[in-house]
């Protein structure tokens, strides 16, 4: 295994081009489990921990722009207000050593549908900018996840930034694993609504092939709640809507039974999770609670 | 020099009873390992290091089942940097299997694997990336053979026996080859008594597969020496148990292995029987290279053995007034595919399956089974924990259909110093059942809804799902349950459980200096730190060094059975007595005629000098000493023990026993199916507490290893392939810091009058009443029957 230690951005471009199988690593998180595992032998390794630009981000008028390998712990310290789905989801990623090294580049990369910034990045809308000696292409985080641990990249691609939407009203952002703390997702889901065009988009994981949009719950809500005007009114959602978007979030999943968890439990468990979401989200924009402390710790 | 071995039974009076002397017993001195754990500087096992060494890797099979066609070994052996590749027609003695009590493990596999994960070939390297690629190019040709996974296939007609023509000591009295040990435990009549009962309940119980899940995985070094020996250095438990099963399969004598433990990180029973060690001797001889093993976290899950899956069928019966009449049972151990210890954890669920009550009346039955799942064997609890598991779920449900409250009923069943257990043996020390519960139920319940706080909304970190936001308090309901448990303390059934010490006194830099050495295995447990204040408060001396544990010593026995501060601590204590003499001797022979207090008073040892009880000084240590050391090797053992017989199951078979009660207050989210456990209150009796922090840190770990079992803990294996699902701690759960509960602990100190300071051996106790306490509690949370452990998300939400 040969390990390639670009110095610029543009040096592990260049890298990229001449040896496309070369596994890009910046925290490692997934990569070096694989490794360990002996999952896989990458012919190169193309480190890419010595390009700062990639641990940067900017904050601007509608978008966070965020480098690929921003940690975890940056993104719940400085982008709480931007990006609250994502910053509770970085809460839910393994222990704090590894949020201190992991960035949302090594879970696209991965394209793992149990990656826990997946659903977060849906629901808030997100676009990858991806770059390679050839140039760089925004892809919509709707046509980036192709298949099981497949992402739309091409072979000389690597993950530059991500363009996240800031949040415009309220996020959230839960997941189920099997115990308290550093547990790799039995199935996720993140709500965001966005007042400013009066919809919703949500993020399912670990709950089919790759990470989806549990589209019909959406329409179903977007429509229920401009039906009954409760964008102007802010009044309480009914149980029955609540109910019916779980129910339509838990039809979007399409989960397999393995050693985390049965089909039927990641059904039932999405549905949950939407509908409390929902609650959470709706009494948050009618400004009935205060912050909770989910991403206080 | 005088030196000499002598054996003293345990409970020897002791005429002189010391003084304190500074970090002496009853002090919570720190543990000289502690520091270096935490800051990452103790050197653990995996971390040493011989110039020229090369590395082993075990290949290990691929299927659970099968006869091995042909290995070829060519590639593997062409591979530059390999040195050796052995399989087990390269053995070099006749003796190729091992076994902790029946040598039925074969040191590689011979012509046929019988699970998942056994080891088949061995390589070294002069890199261990190069041992594993090596280990990769073994060509091995498999024909899978029909499958043994449980009771009905292993027991069906024309059933494949796992291990055929057998002549373990075990074979008479088995009623089916592919058992390997029966113990039936018959009093009373249950029948008659069954007459009395106004209420019976009935209950199957399934225990999952739990890991030991140490931290420190399975490695050592073994260098070869030039008098055709080897030194090998490890991780274990039990360094003469090792060396009695290492030496014959390498055709060497004993005294040519020579064992020095080296850092060992955790064991909880998965080290007591062999992994590396006998691969990595077996390489170094073959190379004449120094040769060191580590297992990664994938492969010391085969590695070593887990603890025995359950399937438990209760009956219990009490009269309208809360008296239990009766208890049948039946125990169904599952050994896997060789015997390690399943013999012995035969003997704990049989003759601790009734718990801590008084029951006349009972028909008991434990089997371990041969199978071709991974095999299991000691681990924390051995036995006692799954019966736990089980009664104490009977005993909610006979509460419940009496309409009693759950601690009431317990404790007017409990046992008491006196009560006869169903072995016929009579607990001869305090057993104070009643007080446990009453201590854990007496204490104020953790606040309702703590995760609520003013004006800022749910913490979730109060909450089931914790920081993974799952629940802001909708769905949760809180439930408390209560267990209490019994385990036996030592080897049991007749073993010759014997621990040795060797203690040296002599005057180094003008200060009496003592030297302990045992073969002691400090896994963790806290023994060295308590080794140190023994011999203080014996010899009245400050300075205490704990020499490395290795085989140049007699054997002290196992790190496990609760034993080692009762066995090697005693064995210390005991020798430490012998020495003080022979310095009290050589006082009264130099400095006799002086005074006549040498003669006639009590002598202590304390703060260096020879003082009469009076406290009249009368020499210094260091002064009689002078040029002279005291080096006594003894060796130390408890009352004897009986086995049990094999039809009634009668007999003094355990040492002593040992209680803890905990009380679980969890919350359960019952929409999703999750748990937060808010609170393990434990108490606990032991005796007297040598070091009140080891003890505490002792019962929250077990505690905690308990709680792993009941609600998450499990190796999964495939029924359909017999292979594990699992082995990785992605998918092997154990609890996190933020999975583990406040664990106030309420320590009793009542004396055994039969054990040195009149201790209880402690470490195991606290590990048995958690699962069920927490099992209790989230009964009662979700009102649903939970005959399984660990309870998964899936059970508690019916969406298995």
């Amino acid at each position: 295994m040969d390990f390639l230690r670009p110095a610029s951005w543009e040096e592990a471009l260049a890298a990229k081009a001449e040896f496309p199988t070369a596994v890009p690593i910046a925290g490692g998180t997934d990569v070096m489990v694989e490794i360990n595992f002996d999952h896989r032998r990458p012919e190169y390794l193309l480190d890419l921990n010595r390009i700062g630009l990639l641990r940067e981000w900017e904050v601007g008028e509608d978008v966070v722009r965020l480098g690929a390998s921003v940690p975890y712990t940056q993104i719940m310290e400085n982008l709480r207000t931007e990006l609250p789905g994502l910053a509770l989801a970085s809460h839910t990623v393994a222990s704090p050593q590894i949020r201190n090294r992991g960035g949302v580049g090594g879970n696209l990369g991965c394209a793992s549908p149990a990656g826990d910034s997946h659903p977060a990045l849906l629901a808030a809308g997100a676009e990858v900018e991806v770059e390679s000696v050839r140039g760089s292409r925004l892809i919509p985080i709707d046509e980036f996840y192709t298949g099981v641990k497949r992402n739309a990249l091409a072979a000389d691609e690597l993950i530059k930034t991500v363009h996240i939407k800031k949040a415009d009203g309220p996020q959230q952002y839960s997941k189920v694993g099997s115990r308290n703390a550093m547990v790799i997702a039995v199935c996720a889901f993140g709500l965001a609504l966005h007042p400013q065009t009066r919809t919703v988009r949500t993020g399912i994981g670990s709950a089919a092939p790759t990470p989806i949009r549990a589209k019909a719950a959406e329409e179903f809500l977007n429509a229920a709640l401009e039906e009954g005007g409760f964008w102007e009114s802010g009044k309480v959602i009914t149980p029955s809507i609540a109910k019916q978007f779980g129910d339509l979030a838990s039809g979007a999943a399409n989960p397999i039974d393995d050693v985390r968890g049965t089909a039927k439990y990641r059904r039932h468990a999405v549905g949950i999770m939407a509908r409390r979401q929902l609650v959470w989200t709706w009494e948050q924009y009618r400004g009935t609670t205060g912050r909770s402390l989910e991403g206080a710790a | 020099m005088a030196q000499n071995t002598r054996t003293v039974p345990a409970g020897t009076p002791t005429n002189v009873t010391q003084k304190h002397t500074k970090g002496g017993i009853g002090e919570s001195t720190l543990r000289p390992d502690g520091t270096l754990k935490v800051t990452g500087e103790f050197a653990y096992s995996s971390d040493m290091w011989h110039e020229d060494m090369l590395w082993g890797q075990t290949l290990r099979s691929t299927v659970a089942h099968a006869e091995i066609v042909s290995i070829d070994i060519s590639e593997a052996l062409a591979l530059p940097g390999v040195y050796s590749v052995l399989t087990y027609d390269d053995l070099p003695a006749e003796m190729k299997n091992y076994g902790l009590e029946i040598q039925d493990t074969p040191v590689l596999a011979n012509g046929r694997v019988r699970h998942h994960g056994e080891p088949v070939a061995l390589v070294a390297a002069d890199h261990p990336e190069t041992a594993r690629r090596a280990a990769a190019k073994i060509k091995i040709d498999y024909r899978e053979l029909p499958l043994v996974t449980d009771e009905a296939s292993a027991l069906a007609p024309g059933a494949p026996l796992i291990h055929e023509g057998r002549d373990d000591h075990h074979i008479g009295h088995v009623p089916h080859p592919n058992i390997v040990h029966r113990q039936p435990i018959i009093r009373g009549n249950v029948e008659e008594a069954r007459k009395r009962a106004d209420v019976i309940v009935e209950g199957e119980y399934t225990f999952g597969m739990q890991d030991q899940a140490f931290l420190g995985p399975e490695s050592g070094l073994a260098v070869p020496s030039e008098d055709g020996g080897v030194e090998l250095y490890v991780a274990t438990q039990w360094l003469h148990s090792d060396l009695k099963q290492i030496a014959p399969v390498l055709g060497l004598p004993e005294e040519k292995v020579r064992m020095t433990l080296s850092g060992v990180g955790g064991a909880f029973g998965g080290r007591e029987d062999i992994s590396m060690q006998i691969h990595a001797c077996l390489l170094a001889l073959a190379t004449n290279k120094p040769v060191k093993i580590v297992y990664n976290r994938f492969e010391s899950f085969f590695g070593h053995v887990h603890r025995h899956p359950a399937k438990l069928y209760y009956e219990h019966g009490a009269t309208k007034d809360g008296k239990l009449t009766h208890m049948k049972c039946k125990i169904v151990l599952d050994g896997g595919a060789y015997a390690s210890a399943s013999p012995a954890v035969v003997g704990n669920a049989s003759s601790l399956s009734v718990g801590p009550y008084v029951l006349e009346d009972v028909d008991i039955e434990a089997i371990a089974l041969y199978t071709n799942n991974p095999p299991c064997g000691a681990m924390r609890g051995f036995g006692a924990v799954q019966a736990c598991f089980a009664y104490e779920a009977q005993m909610d449900k006979l509460a419940a259909k009496l309409g009693m409250d759950p601690v009431e009923f317990r404790q007017l069943n409990a046992m008491e110093m006196g009560t006869v257990m169903p072995t016929g043996q009579v607990v001869d020390s305090p057993a104070p059942v009643a007080e446990l519960l009453r201590r854990v139920k007496s204490r104020p319940l953790p606040p309702e809804r703590q995760w609520e706080s003013a004006g800022e909304g749910a913490d979730v970190r109060a909450l089931p799902g914790g920081l993974s936001n799952t629940t802001h308090g909708e769905g949760v309901v809180r439930g408390v349950g209560y267990a209490v448990g019994i385990k036996n303390v030592g080897f049991s059934e007749g073993f010759d459980d014997y621990s040795t010490a060797r203690v040296r006194l002599e005057v180094i830099n003008g200060e009496p200096v003592a030297m302990v050495h045992t073969a002691m295995a400090e896994v963790g447990q806290g023994g060295i730190t308590v080794h140190a204040q023994i011999a203080r408060t014996e010899l009245g001396v400050t300075q205490v060094t704990i020499h490395p544990a290795d085989t140049q010593v007699g054997s002290a026995g196992s790190t496990s059975a609760s034993r080692q501060t009762y066995m090697t601590g005693g064995a210390v204590k005991n020798t430490c007595e012998a020495v003080r003499e022979a310095l009290l001797e050589i006082g009264r022979r130099k400095n006799g005629s002086y005074h006549p207090a040498w003669a006639t008073a009590e002598l202590l040892l304390e703060g260096g000098k020879i003082v009469t009880d009076g406290g009249e000084v009368l020499a210094d240590i260091a002064e009689i000493l002078g040029d002279e050391a005291i080096d006594l090797e003894l060796e130390y053992r408890h009352h004897p023990t009986v086995p049990f017989d094999l039809v009634t199951g009668q007999g003094n078979g355990h040492v002593q026993y040992t209680f803890a009660a905990h009380r679980a207050v969890v919350e359960v989210d019952t929409e999703l199916g999750l748990v937060k456990v808010v609170e393990l209150a434990t108490a606990q009796d032991v005796g007297k507490a040598l070091n009140m922090l080891s003890v505490v840190g002792q019962i929250q770990g077990g505690t905690t290893q308990g709680l792993g079992v009941a609600i998450m803990e499990e190796i999964i294996v495939d029924p359909k392939t017999a292979k594990v699902r699992n082995p990785s701690f992605t998918d092997y759960l154990i609890p996190t810091i933020l999975d583990t509960p406040t664990i106030p602990v309420d320590v009793l100190e009542l004396a055994d009058p039969k054990a040195p300071y009149g201790l209880r051996g402690m470490g195991e106790a606290p590990t048995l009443s958690s699962t069920p306490a927490v099992l209790a509690a989230i009964r009662q949370a979700t009102g649903l029957e939970i005959n399984k452990t660990p309870i998964r998300p899936e059970a508690l939400t019916g969406t298995l």
